[in-house]
């Protein structure tokens, strides 16, 4: 678990996580759709099964692939650092990384092949700067544990924290195109205001 | 030119009536027919009966598997054993086969059986190259594909190896050009000692020390000869001679060859990913890799290889690396991952 919500968002495993849904929502059917680190395939079998996706993913832990194989899913165990260099150019309308931006060796090497396998890539992460994380290291001086990061430091596999406001500044770097932002708090979405102070999560959707 | 070939096969499970639920299990270099019941040969059970039965991970009660010797082979199927038209016995006069020959051998059994398409076709090391092979050659004919550590070609280093088998088989006296038939006097030497050096390269080295380590062989000194002192030399005698016993030293050097003339991207013009055009755009078959960690006769590098060429080409493409001891015989092994993976696949 690289973060995750509060609450029992996945209690009956039939919703989606909201980020998830958000991405879901935002899919046109019929698609090519690459999930990376798509975990046991829940997104990907949505995808399949109610918008008739052709739902691909890669995921890194054998056990996981198993599930989704199990599933009838089609996905390949891979390092997304290593391996997303080796599909050819827009072979998928969309590519999804979600919660995994911040774990890889250089996200922003990641974000151009995000940008270059898919024509277009929703990217979630969680919100360093969200208040609960500004104030636990402000007040507590200590590497923040809060309900969206709850793994410590030394044993997190997030080695890359980012804000909003830092993503944003990257995108635009790199002339990359928002074409879709949500923000979530709680296990709710939230309005886009003082997102950068308010969001535990975010989830772009992006175009070059 | 074979102008006709024999094909011996058992089957196990019921066919449905409308022909949906065959499964085509491909053998190995010196495997057989004998999937799923007892060698008629050494007595021992079949060679993948942990995998292949009722309620096992290929569930025969669901299933109709088929399992074919390969031509070129020994144990039924024609091979360098049997007579030509001419009423000789083959010997070295039988046509190098390739990989592909031995699949299209396989598909006329199917045409025989009135198998249009396979719910899946699946096989270890050579069996999975003919996975692979019928999936290129034949798209339409199985609508699964699973390969287990296997490969798309074969490397210079297991060409190498081979080469060592084959010149042990031809180095024998009794040999004899391959023409050893009518006298009994057949290379059980040399085809043993291909058989050691092959069945090195099956294990891995921690699972050759985990088992043997330098212990020493119903003795309590070295005897500082070259008798089998150590475990490991007398396992390795006891592999070579038992093999002599069931397998044809021609079959050994004809199959062998057409593993290393194995190159599925050569056959189709050079770039692995055409050979699989027949299966873009997730109209084709659902492929399915296994590699095994310990595995180095066929790392994961080649299972990642064919992923990446199925990718290219849109197919549907999972692919799992499993950490088991045993190197590339893992997969005839007790390897539960391994079980609960091939029954997701049958099943998803």
């Amino acid at each position: 678990m690289i973060a995750q919500f509060g609450g029992s968002l996945m209690a009956d495993g039939q919703t989606l996580r909201p980020d998830l849904a958000a991405i879901a929502r935002n899919i046109s059917p019929g698609t090519r759709v690459l999930d990376i680190g798509c975990g046991d395939g829940t997104l990907l079998s949505h995808l399949r099964d109610q918008s008739q996706v052709d739902a691909r993913g890669m995921e890194i832990k054998s056990e996981l692939v198993e599930r989704c194989v199990t599933k009838g899913l089609s996905v390949v165990q891979g390092d997304a650092d290593r391996d997303l260099s080796e599909y050819p150019d827009k072979a998928f309308d969309y590519t999804i990384l979600s919660q995994t931006l911040q774990t890889a060796a250089r996200p922003d090497h990641m974000l151009d092949q995000l940008l270059r396998v898919g024509r277009e890539a929703f990217v979630s992460f969680p919100n360093f700067a969200q208040w609960r994380t500004r104030t636990a290291l402000m007040f507590g001086g200590r590497m923040p544990v809060t309900r969206a990061l709850p793994v410590s430091w030394f044993e997190t596999d997030n080695i890359h924290h980012v804000t909003i406001a830092d993503f944003r500044e990257l995108i635009a770097q790199k002339g990359v195109a928002v074409e879709g932002c949500w923000f979530f708090s709680g296990g709710r979405a939230i309005s886009p205001i003082g997102a950068n102070w308010r969001a535990e999560f975010a989830v772009f959707k992006l175009s070059r | 030119m074979l102008s006709r070939a024999t094909i011996a096969y058992e089957t196990y499970g019921e066919l449905a009536d409308d022909k949906s639920n065959a499964i085509l299990i491909c053998h190995a270099l010196t495997g057989d027919q004998y999937v799923g019941s007892t060698h008629p040969v050494t007595g021992k059970p079949g060679w993948w009966e942990r995998m292949v039965g009722p309620g096992k991970p290929i569930d025969t009660d669901r299933f109709c598997v088929i399992c074919a010797n390969v031509i070129g082979s020994c144990m039924g199927s024609t091979g360098p054993a049997n007579k030509a038209d001419d009423g000789k016995i083959y010997g070295m006069r039988f046509p190098v086969l390739t990989i592909r020959d031995m699949v299209r051998g396989l598909v006329g059994l199917l045409d025989e059986l009135g198998i249009e398409q396979l719910h899946s076709v699946v096989g270890g090391s050579m069996g999975g190259m003919q996975a692979l092979s019928l999936a290129a050659n034949f798209p339409d004919r199985a609508a699964r594909v699973l390969a287990i550590a296997t490969t798309a070609r074969h490397s210079a280093q297991n060409i190498a190896f081979h080469e060592v088998g084959r010149q042990a088989i031809m180095a024998d006296p009794n040999w004899r050009g391959g023409d050893y038939y009518a006298d009994g006097a057949t290379p059980d030497a040399g085809l043993a000692v291909a058989r050691m050096a092959a069945h090195i390269t099956y294990l891995s080295e921690a699972g050759l020390t985990d088992k043997f380590g330098r212990r020493l062989q119903d003795r309590d000194a070295k005897s500082f000869g070259f008798d089998a002192d150590f475990q490991v030399e007398s396992y390795l005698r006891y592999q070579g001679s038992g093999f002599t016993q069931r397998f044809d030293a021609n079959s050994y050097l004809y199959i062998t060859r057409a593993m290393d003339y194995f190159d599925l991207a050569e056959e189709h013009g050079g770039r692995l990913a055409d050979a699989f055009s027949g299966h873009a755009n997730n109209s084709g078959a659902r492929f399915f890799l296994v590699s095994f960690d310990t595995d180095w006769l066929y790392p994961t590098a080649e299972s990642r290889h064919i992923v990446h060429a199925l990718n290219a080409a849109g197919a549907a493409v999972s692919f799992v690396e499993l950490s088991a001891p045993y190197g590339h015989d893992s997969f005839l092994l007790e390897v539960p991952a391994l079980d609960r993976a091939v029954r997701g696949f049958l099943d998803g």
